[in-house]
């Protein structure tokens, strides 16, 4: 017996974001479109090759943040996590005279040293309670000063071979008509791979759906028996761990370690996520939606010289984009309030 | 047989239960009524394993026992169904039903296909048809409530409790509750309302336990009770329902004339007039828009047509800030977010909407004064505390709801709007603040009632509007307003 119609028939849209993935493609297509005609030089295979190499590092980062957003939370100390776990990896192959062709030593490791730090932002979110933000603020200026005193502040510009080497494994290297090689890094694989698993674990695994349930409600998650504090200290450690993978990625495509580098850009990425339709108020978000984020902020980021636009005003451009990316998502809440109120009561 | 034998519970020197004993058999449909502080909540707490009983055993099927922890309250069935529901509001109806299985059986993996089945065949069980993919948020109450008991039954629910399953439902849906919950009677599993509105619960109980104080004062089949002996039970007071509506004077001026007010999708064509001195009541079931009318008299959604005028004077109703200077006070129906500043003293609440009045030279605030009238309104309006400077949370829902009453009454409005005047309050402060209501009323104030409560609307309104699909569908005056008259017109 059927007793009821739903109030709404749009199956699952906000859980899938669809609306706004499809706005960024849109986006995407017409910002290329006035870039190009604005500059030629723009329409080449080079331009999405070296739009999807700026974008690798800053996707493994803002998928990691996605996870923390989803459930409710935010981290601002990805970047100098990424940048310690990096620039210590290096530190550490180089006075054990590890410079070695491995790829795998210094990313197990940049992992390791990534997930020791997540799990002191883990054991102040989830041990203690404290409040995100200023959590990851404190260990932010935490992780940088000890990375500063103890570990090292000098530029290094001889990484291990492995990592030199890595910089330059291309997947495709084409010719282009303007004499340019138009190379794509083979790092896109191990990227879309990864972006795939951690789609499949948001949702399809319990500990997925369970950061999603804790972004919308912390209390009933709890009631429904789910562990929130072992779940939210796991997040935090992970995302230690994958900015570690995107620390030391990040030394090896630069072909240098620097310490002081990374710094700042949590801006972007949390720009990014957010366009991507996470919610940063948790429970909403996709890694379609992410990825799709970090391509336009990056396409802006690279091309607003190309319409005329200077350098300097890259940083105020990307705090605007964060802005329409959390304003968007209030008006689309307001309206949603204001449906509710509506009179449903039909005629009987 | 599920229940509890000789159970007490204290808490620090107060004593919440005593000697209580309430039994349940497999299929029953039982309520558990009783005020505010009654011991009602912390004898649910005591069955879902939540507070351990100082003496007394709690009985489960076959099973006697001293205490329970909350894993093995469910494990052994029993499911309480707060007021919010426990739900996630970003996952879907699937899963919100079936993640709780998949949590008992400890998977690692969610498989939504088996979720959606899962899901589907517990609603199936209930009767009732859902779309399984939409998120919990946006679908109605009702139907969450709906998802909460599909999600009990799932885990294996033998004693199901419902803590005031119908505050916030229409009739259609109450009768869609009541249609899901002899369904669950037919399954044998034991329903337990757990209420103090009354009305519609005692059309689907069949037996009651009603506590006062702690102690179990009346039990048995509900048929041998009618409102007055529950409330006897409840209150200990003999409180008789008398209109107290006073006379009007027939020459008494329009303080607030309402016309033709519209706003898309809440109200249309709304128009009334009230008299300085008499008593307006507004009624109609949740979603006629009742509430959206009085919101609007107060500047909160916006009038898209038609004028409202103060004393002759057209307002123009931007907020409630413009509301407040045209002279129009407002009791919100949810005090604890809109009408209190809970965490503030008493004091401060009481003066929070008065504060222009008490300002000397240079915007200082004259401390005396305000003490003064503070103590003033404490005792006239009989708010029990010790001490004004108590925070309002130190108060019972009746003291807050005077609190509230005092704030507006403290700016001396020409219009008073009190929507649900004495929701979640006890019988015996209902009708203490329903007498301040007609003192007030007495002496020259307009005031208007939008309530649901019908014995209420009838006990003190000279005038009734019914509100239907946002429209006024009906009005009564003085000697026509029954409550079967009342009735009748809701349910046409």
């Amino acid at each position: 017996m059927s007793y009821i119609t739903p109030l709404s028939k749009r199956k699952g849209l906000q859980l899938f974001g669809s609306p706004n993935e499809i706005f960024l493609i849109i986006a995407i297509a017409v910002l290329s479109l006035v870039i190009g005609f604005t500059n030629s030089v723009f329409f080449s295979i080079a331009t999405p090759f070296d739009l999807l190499r700026s974008s690798l590092i800053e996707i493994l980062f803002a998928l990691g943040l996605l996870i923390v957003l989803v459930s409710g939370g935010i981290d601002i100390s990805f970047p100098i996590v990424g940048i310690f776990a990096g620039y210590t990896t290096v530190v550490i192959m180089l006075n054990l005279g590890l410079d070695t062709y491995s790829l795998w030593i210094p990313l197990v490791l940049a992992a390791i040293v990534g997930a020791i730090l997540g799990s002191v932002n883990a054991l102040l979110i989830a041990g203690f309670g404290l409040p995100t933000l200023i959590a990851t603020l404190g260990t932010t200026g935490m992780f940088r000063g000890f990375l500063l005193s103890y570990i090292g502040s000098v530029y290094i510009a001889n990484i291990p071979l492995g990592l030199d080497e890595f910089s330059t494994a291309d997947l495709i290297s084409i010719q282009t008509g303007s004499g340019t090689l138009a190379r794509l890094h083979v790092l896109v694989i191990p990227v879309l791979i990864l972006a795939i698993a951690i789609a499949f674990m948001m949702r399809r695994t319990m500990f997925g759906r369970t950061i999603f349930a804790i972004g919308g409600n912390e209390e009933s998650a709890r009631r429904m028996g789910m562990n929130v504090r072992w779940t939210k200290a796991r997040i935090y450690m992970l995302v230690g761990a994958l900015s570690g993978v995107a620390g030391i990625l990040y030394i090896s495509l630069q072909r240098k370690a620097d310490p002081y580098d990374l710094a700042g850009t949590e801006l972007e990425i949390i720009a990014a996520v957010v366009l991507g339709g996470a919610s940063i108020m948790g429970g909403y978000g996709t890694v379609t939606g992410t990825i799709l984020g970090v391509l336009l902020i990056n396409l802006i980021k690279d091309n607003l010289i190309l319409l005329g636009i200077p350098g300097s005003w890259q940083r105020a451009a990307i705090g605007l984009m964060l802005l329409i990316g959390v304003m968007s998502q209030a008006i689309a809440d307001k309206r949603r309030a204001k449906q509710a109120t509506v009179i449903e009561e039909d005629a009987s | 047989m599920f229940g509890t034998d000789g159970i007490s519970k204290a808490f620090g020197g107060a004593k919440a239960l005593s000697n209580v004993s309430f039994q349940v058999t497999p299929g029953d449909i039982h309520c558990l009524a009783g005020e505010n502080g009654s011991g009602k909540s912390t004898l649910i707490k005591i069955m879902s394993g939540v507070e351990t009983p100082d003496s007394g055993t709690i009985i489960l099927g076959e099973e006697r026992l001293k205490s329970l922890t909350p894993r093995e309250a469910v494990a052994k069935g029993v499911q309480v169904i707060f007021q919010d529901f426990s739900l996630i509001p970003n996952l879907s109806v699937a899963e919100n039903i079936a993640l709780s299985t998949d949590l008992l059986e400890k998977r690692k993996f969610v498989n939504p296909a088996r979720n959606r089945e899962v899901a589907a065949k517990a609603l199936d069980l209930i009767g009732v048809d859902l779309d399984l993919d939409a998120t919990v948020q946006s679908i109605p109450v009702s139907s969450k409530q709906l998802v909460a008991i599909a999600r009990a039954l799932n885990q294996g629910v033998k004693l199901l409790f419902m803590d005031e399953a119908t505050t916030a439902l229409t009739r259609k849906e109450i009768d869609q509750l009541f249609s899901v919950v002899r369904s669950l009677k037919e399954k044998g599993v034991a329903t337990v309302f757990v209420s103090h509105k009354l009305d519609e619960v005692q059309e689907i109980a069949e037996s009651i336990t009603i506590l006062r104080n702690g102690v179990v004062t009346a039990e048995g089949p509900i048929a041998d009770f009618d409102r007055k002996a529950i409330s006897l039970a409840m209150t200990g007071l003999d409180v008789t329902e008398v209109r107290l509506a006073p006379e009007v004077p027939s020459d008494t001026a329009t303080v607030l004339e309402v016309s033709n007010i519209s706003s898309k999708g809440r109200f249309k064509n709304v128009s009334f007039s009230v008299k300085a001195g008499e008593i307006l009541g507004i009624t109609g079931l949740l979603g006629s828009g009742r509430n959206e009318i009085a919101e609007a008299l107060f500047g909160m959604t916006a009038i898209e047509s038609g004028e409202v005028s103060v004393k002759g004077t057209p307002i123009a109703l931007k907020g409630p800030r413009s509301a407040v200077s045209a002279g129009i006070g407002y009791v919100p129906q949810d005090r604890l977010t809109q009408g209190l500043f809970l965490n503030q003293s008493i004091r401060r609440n009481v003066m929070a909407s008065a504060i222009e009045r008490f300002l000397g030279a240079a915007g200082f605030i004259k401390g005396a004064e305000i003490n003064d009238t503070v103590n003033t309104w404490v005792t006239d309006l009989k708010i029990k505390t010790d001490n004004p400077d108590n925070p309002a949370t130190s108060l019972s829902g009746g003291n807050q709801q005077r609190v509230v009453l005092a704030k507006w009454l403290a700016m001396s409005p020409s219009v008073l709007i009190l929507n649900g005047p004495t929701v979640g309050v006890d019988i015996g402060s209902k009708r203490e603040i329903l007498e301040i209501i007609r003192d007030k009323a007495l002496e020259g104030m307009a005031i208007v009632i939008v309530s649901d409560d019908i014995p209420e609307i009838v006990q003190i309104a000279h005038r009734v509007l019914v509100v239907h699909q946002g429209e006024v569908s009906a009005e009564l005056t003085d000697t026509a307003i029954t409550e079967s008259s009342l009735y009748k017109e809701l349910a046409a």
